[in-house]
């Protein structure tokens, strides 16, 4: 693959991968010295360095500088894993870690972090000679991720034309190095373009959709959970566009779903849950949780866009923090659980600006009410962006408030944007459990409808994904109000917002079109991830947003997962079960 | 010349002091770059001087940081790898398993031994160099 002698530019072939611009990071003088030789074998342009600091300055300094970063994952300064956190949020470069340790565990780690690759050392010269793909893989990512997202939204479009001209046009460029800083610096223009600040958010987010997570979850259990390697799933899913990085992170987000989920049996959820999902979801139910707990805090702002979108308002500000997204999945599986005849009614409790106040910050004990308000309320649109803004806010001081928060409420109201949900039983539980949310794949089960926002985790998708999202939770036209909601409650947290924007969207969107099935997975992941979690316990209660998005997501995941993860995680909890201190899901929904 | 330089070589690897790391690492040296491989084994004796000195010294300090000796174990264990240097990388695994079970006697006794390999491998590695000019 490598074009000898052809670096930068050459009429007949493409000179790439030659000229790959490499910033390789190894305390080690020697491996450095070695890989650096190899490197440049390869016919790449080498940058050395011994320290991850040093690394990061250089990246910083120049943000196009570099196509993909190597890194050692001992070193003494920091981390490698953290190195490849930064890196992955700041610049969104492909990074690959190295190590002499071939534990499964550290394997395990680089993948979970994104890591788009893990070589064990001795680093061969065959290994390094194929780097290249991860580079690629990473821009067609990012055109295709735009593409998508653009899809669902109108500016995006635009983007995505631009991007894929873009690319059409830049690969045939001289240099690699040309046509990545093309690549990446459309990514940043689009990313720019969007809404929300994306600076930190230039991956490309890929949408989960329900159909893909079930892919994805399938090919993880063929290849068996802890074999499973983006590189083999994203082989057996097959899907046109999908990177291994997405996967990996996608993976990664998974691997800690499940890690939640620990005894609890996913099985269970995914029958309570889905109805008309697809069983594979089950596990992504427990994932929901989680993804809910953390959506629920990214939905806040997710919501807010959503609402904006879905109901042509100005909704961002609406959800802001709280709950989110995580509010609204519960809330969708309240309504699922009920039937739709519920669901639209609960979720839109009118009350909803009741409930938000209601999750807003108050514990267990607090939520219940507000979901009992909530579920008498119907959420009425606008109102529900309040709420949302409050469910938000009040899941987020309810980190605690396990499957209690998850009220019954939330059915009805759930949805609406408010998190106010609270009644959303599994929502706010899921908040508890951190890290779930990562895996929020929630979006899928919702998210049918909508297949691109699902990765958007960047807040500027988030807006139509939130609405989206609310909708679907909600069935009923009120979803609409509710996901505006939602998206408020995606400001909730920064790094949840991501996700659970995503999340919200995608219960939102899901809610539209679904109600239902949808509604139900969810319900099973909150169920997960709050048993796993130990924090949340939701049996089925609905997700109560995740008090801390934030902690949920502890990850450095980029947005994308983490809304999925907070949506999964407030699914999960959204189960009809609500386990929650004395709510019950019944009495929520009257 | 050419002969005894084989023979070297040839012994290095039957005896297990280097293994097909150290070809990997031949194969980089071209007429780009004709002295590569002696560079790199110059840095790694350099390098490993200064890890087993900390190692000496965190061992004499009687407290047996089995951590911090771990991480240091693990650093000469990477090198050590990268060139190649088969037995001192067995060492140090063995040193970083007594580590892990806080065996301080184990820990002394296979830091000698690694110590040792170290300074046989370095003089041997020496000789080829010299024969290979």
């Amino acid at each position: 693959m490598l074009t000898p002698g052809a670096v930068g530019g050459s009429s007949n072939s493409d000179p790439f991968p030659s000229g790959l611009r490499v910033l390789v990071v190894d305390d080690d003088p020697t491996c450095l010295m070695i890989l650096e030789r190899m490197l440049k074998t390869c016919l790449y342009r080498v940058t050395k360095c011994n320290r991850a600091e040093i690394a990061l300055t250089l990246l910083r300094k120049n943000k196009n500088g570099f196509d993909i970063v190597i890194s050692d994952v001992h070193m003494p300064d920091m981390n490698g894993f953290k190195l490849l956190e930064h890196v992955g949020l700041e610049m969104d470069l492909p990074v690959i870690m190295m190590s002499a340790d071939d534990s499964k565990s550290v394997v395990l780690k680089g993948v979970t972090h994104g890591a788009v690759d893990y070589l064990i050392k001795p680093v061969r010269i065959e290994a390094l000679k194929n780097i290249w793909q991860h580079v690629v893989r990473k821009k067609q990512n990012v055109s295709e991720h735009s593409g998508s997202v653009e899809e669902t939204g109108g500016d995006r479009q635009q983007q995505q034309q631009r991007d894929d001209d873009d690319d059409g046009g830049g690969d045939n460029n001289s240099s690699s190095g040309n046509n990545e800083g093309n690549l990446r610096k459309r990514k940043e223009e689009e990313q720019g373009d969007d809404k929300e600040d994306t600076s930190s958010l230039k991956k490309p987010r890929v949408v989960w959709s329900v159909e893909l997570h079930q892919q994805f979850v399938a090919a993880v259990n063929h290849l068996g959970v802890d074999k499973a390697v983006p590189k083999k799933i994203l082989e057996m899913m097959n899907v046109q566009g999908l990177t291994r990085e997405n996967v990996a992170s996608h993976l990664q987000k998974y691997r800690i779903y499940l890690k939640r989920l620990g005894g609890v049996s996913q099985g269970n959820m995914n029958h309570s849950f889905m109805t008309g999902q697809d069983p594979s979801y089950g596990p992504l139910n427990g994932f929901d949780l989680q993804g809910l707990a953390t959506a629920g805090q990214l939905q806040a702002q997710s919501l807010a866009q959503l609402q904006a979108v879905g109901l042509g308002q100005s909704s961002s500000p609406l959800i802001k923090p709280g709950i989110t997204s995580v509010d609204q999945r519960s809330f969708k599986q309240l309504a699922s659980r009920f039937g739709d005849g519920h669901g639209p009614m609960m979720m839109n409790g009118g009350g909803g600006n009741k409930q938000t106040s209601l999750l807003h910050g108050v514990p267990t004990g607090h939520m219940r009410l507000q979901q009992q308000q909530m579920a008498g309320m119907r959420v009425a649109g606008p109102s529900m962006q309040q709420q949302q803004q409050q469910s938000m806010l009040s899941r987020r001081s309810v980190p605690e408030t396990r499957s209690s928060r998850v009220l019954p409420a939330a059915t009805h109201s759930a949805f609406n944007n408010s998190f106010p949900l609270a009644s959303a039983p599994g929502m706010m539980s899921v908040s508890d459990t951190k890290g779930v949310n990562e895996f929020c794949n929630p979006s899928y089960d919702i998210l049918n409808n909508f297949p691109q926002q699902q990765h958007h985790n960047n807040n500027n998708s988030v807006n139509e994904w939130d609405v989206r999202n609310v909708g679907m939770v909600f069935n009923s036209h009120q979803d609409n109000t509710t996901s505006a909601a939602f998206s408020t409650s995606e400001a909730y947290s920064s790094s949840s917002t991501h996700k659970r924007k995503r999340e919200a969207e995608l219960v939102v969107e899901h809610g539209q079109n679904q109600q239902q099935p949808q509604s139900r997975s969810v319900n099973p992941m909150n169920q997960i991830y709050m048993n796993d979690g130990g924090s949340v316990r939701m049996k089925t209660e609905t997700v109560t947003c995740p008090p801390q998005a934030t902690t949920m997501f502890h990850e450095q995941y980029s947005n994308q997962d983490d809304l999925l993860s907070d949506l999964l995680k407030q699914e999960g909890l959204l189960d009809t079960e609500f386990d929650f201190e004395g709510y019950s899901f019944d009495n929520i929904l009257v | 010349m050419q002969r005894q330089v084989a023979l070297i070589k040839q012994s290095l690897f039957d005896q297990g002091y280097l293994d097909e790391q150290f070809i990997e690492l031949e194969e980089l040296q071209d007429d780009a770059n004709p002295n590569f491989v002696e560079e790199v084994a110059t840095l790694y004796f350099k390098d490993s001087a200064r890890l087993i000195s900390n190692i000496e010294q965190a061992l004499e300090r009687g407290s047996f940081d089995f951590n911090r000796l771990d991480n240091y174990m693990h650093q000469f264990k990477g090198s050590s790898t990268s060139i190649g240097a088969s037995k001192v990388k067995t060492e140090c695994t063995m040193f970083r398993e007594y580590c892990r079970v806080g065996n301080a006697e184990g820990c002394l006794r296979t830091f000698k031994q690694l110590k040792k390999e170290h300074a046989t491998l370095r003089k041997k590695l020496e000789q080829y160099f010299q024969a290979s000019k």
